[in-house]
């Protein structure tokens, strides 16, 4: 392919395409490096002695590293506790939409029952309300039932989604039918169908809608915000917030160092697995 | 499971090509059973609230148990009180400030690396999409520290080229710009990827019948790449609009809607009525203003995607 792509049609090398390849690197290259900036600055300060971030002129690149800032997050704030409750309530919610999304999209596309049109069409109506607009409501009702500050209020009014629905929906109605077919015919129950068959079929829309479904979570700051109002139950990015002072002064280092195992599992969960994601969010788009 | 009625899930024909679901009786009953779950999720938390939410916003509920019925007030509240009305003015702002800057940055950089002459493509668009999966508050914590008038490194680079930036957080006027920048930041990798993908549909044939009829890249622009773009065009411009109405992590981190409220946002301030001042009347109708608004734009998306919609239902 680059072979065509650096001769022309009469097979001549072209001139100053190898420039303009290098010129088109370079540039790419330096706006890159001017998006990641803020990602280097959480890194790098978080590895950085106090009197180095208090210090004129600021650098970028510490002189000397510590590890003194992540050891201050942790006696700052509970932040071993706040990691738990950020992976608890996260990793609850995807498990339980996922559950749940799946046997409801199951029965949307593979079982014909009065209703079914209707349903799914109030479901995918439902996307359109913020959740914002429910807030409150949400809140009186997880209030009623005593669950603020607690996990169940955190993660069983979104064990439910209608995205996820929808999107699993789209997919388990795309596999084809005669493997449902051959399994019902060997005497299997819907149940069975539903997780030997359609279940194994359907690992790569599962899997991701479980990565945007913990990202989202794991990234959230309106939610634990609202429900949770002991330092003891919030969640990273709502427990970060806590360290701005009443002053309004910002201790960067200690910041930083929790911003960035905030950013850790997601990151090295995206680098592992980056095609998939890239590629989740562009067939979002287009379907 | 080993019962000798097995004889109930009987064999049914299989669909024609493309058709409905084959076991057309299937019994309702069982179909609710894989229903359940999500129904009653979705009732509990979506759909009552939704009526809830429509019933306070006409009272001047407390959530001390003292409710009446107010009529519109809340409503006409939101619509005549100079300082809410001025945070559906600063959502007006942020949203076409975001959106077309957002849609900007996002199309060209997805051009950038959808180019042939480009080497290691698949490393930048790896590192371009990065900040998407970094949460909003931690990106406005990021660049509250960069921008910081004291020890921020982007400031000292700035007046180090002669820009005096000063405490841009503090600025009335600059303070907004600055809370739209960190979402552009966080979420152009989003759509710049569905560009990608965009792109990536666009048959080469097009382009090659343009250069022979002597279209420039700008006309092959306009003429080829614009219109074939349409639908993911008009999906981008309505996700983000949506995105931008519902702004709030990096406002909450960066400003608490300050300085002077002008970065007060609807879904801040439904917060603070909601959740601060315990006003629920109002921050419900607030929210009903937010759903009619968001509702709007789906109804925009879904005269743009109405076809391939309905193909897929």
């Amino acid at each position: 392919m680059t072979v065509t792509m650096t001769t022309d049609p009469a097979g001549r090398r072209r001139p100053g395409r190898t420039a303009r390849r290098w010129l088109l690197a370079a540039a790419v290259l330096a706006l890159t490096a001017m998006v990641l900036l803020p990602v280097a600055i959480i890194v790098f300060t978080a590895f950085k002695p106090t009197a180095e971030i208090n210090a004129f002129p600021p650098t970028l690149v510490p002189a000397s590293w510590t590890l003194e800032n992540f050891t201050r997050i942790f006696t700052d704030l509970p932040f071993a506790r706040l990691f738990l409750n950020s992976f608890l309530f996260a990793g609850g919610v995807t498990l339980f939409a996922l559950t749940f999304d799946s046997l409801a999209a199951y029965a949307l596309a593979r079982l014909d029952f009065r209703g079914n049109r209707l349903l799914l069409i109030a479901i995918v109506a439902s996307l359109m309300i913020p959740f914002q607009a429910t807030l409150i409501p949400v809140y009186q009702l997880v209030a009623q039932l005593g669950w603020v500050n607690t996990f169940a209020g955190l993660i069983i009014p979104r064990a439910a989604d209608a995205f996820g629905i929808f999107f699993l929906r789209q997919f388990f109605v795309s596999l084809p039918r005669d493997l449902d077919n051959a399994a019902r015919i060997d005497g299997a129950g819907e149940f069975r169908v539903f997780r030997s068959i359609i279940l194994p079929n359907a690992v790569p829309a599962l899997l991701t809608l479980a990565i945007f479904t913990f990202v989202n979570n794991w990234n959230d700051l309106l939610w634990p915000l609202v429900f949770t109002t002991t330092p003891d139950m919030g969640t990273i990015t709502s427990g970060l917030t806590l360290l701005t002072g009443p002053s309004g002064i910002i201790p960067y280092g200690t910041m930083m160092a929790g911003c960035l195992i905030a950013v850790l599992p997601l990151a090295v969960m995206f680098l592992i697995m980056q095609r998939r994601f890239i590629e989740s969010v562009a067939t979002t788009g287009l379907k | 499971m080993t019962s000798p009625t097995r004889v109930r899930t009987p064999y049914r024909a299989p669909a024609p090509l493309g058709g409905r679901p084959s076991n057309r009786r299937a019994l309702p009953a069982r179909a609710l059973l894989f229903m359940l779950p999500a129904l009653v999720v979705l009732l509990a938390f979506v759909f009552w609230p939704m009526a809830s939410a429509l019933r306070l916003s006409f009272t001047n509920a407390s959530g001390f148990g003292i409710e009446e019925w107010v009529g519109f007030d809340n409503y006409a509240k939101i619509f005549t009180d100079h300082r809410i009305l001025a945070t559906l003015g600063n959502t007006a702002l942020y949203t076409s400030m975001f959106t077309p800057t957002a849609l900007i940055v996002a199309l060209a950089l997805a051009l950038l690396l959808n180019n042939r002459l480009l080497v290691a493509r698949g490393f930048f668009r790896t590192a371009l999409f990065l900040p998407f999966i970094i949460s909003l508050a931690v990106a406005a914590f990021a660049w509250t520290y960069l921008l910081d008038p004291q020890v921020g490194l982007l400031t000292y680079w700035l007046r180090t080229v002669g820009v005096q930036i000063g405490n841009v957080l503090q600025d009335p006027i600059l303070a907004m710009p600055t809370v739209v920048a960190v979402a552009i930041w966080k979420n152009f990798g989003f759509y710049m990827v569905v560009f990608i993908a965009g792109l990536q549909e666009i048959p080469e044939s097009l382009y090659e019948a343009a250069k022979i009829d002597g279209a420039g890249p700008w006309r092959r622009f306009t003429n080829v790449t614009l219109p074939q773009l349409g639908n993911t065009l008009a999906f981008v411009v309505v996700f983000a609009m949506i995105a931008a109405l519902q702004a709030f992590d990096q406002i909450y981190v960066m400003t608490g809607g300050g300085p002077y409220r002008s970065t007060q946002s609807v879904v801040m301030e439904l917060y603070q009525d909601g959740f601060k001042k315990l006003d629920l009347g109002l921050a419900s109708a607030l929210s009903y203003v937010l759903l009619a608004a968001t509702l709007l734009l789906s109804l925009i998306q879904f005269r743009f995607f109405g076809r391939r919609e309905k193909d897929t239902l």
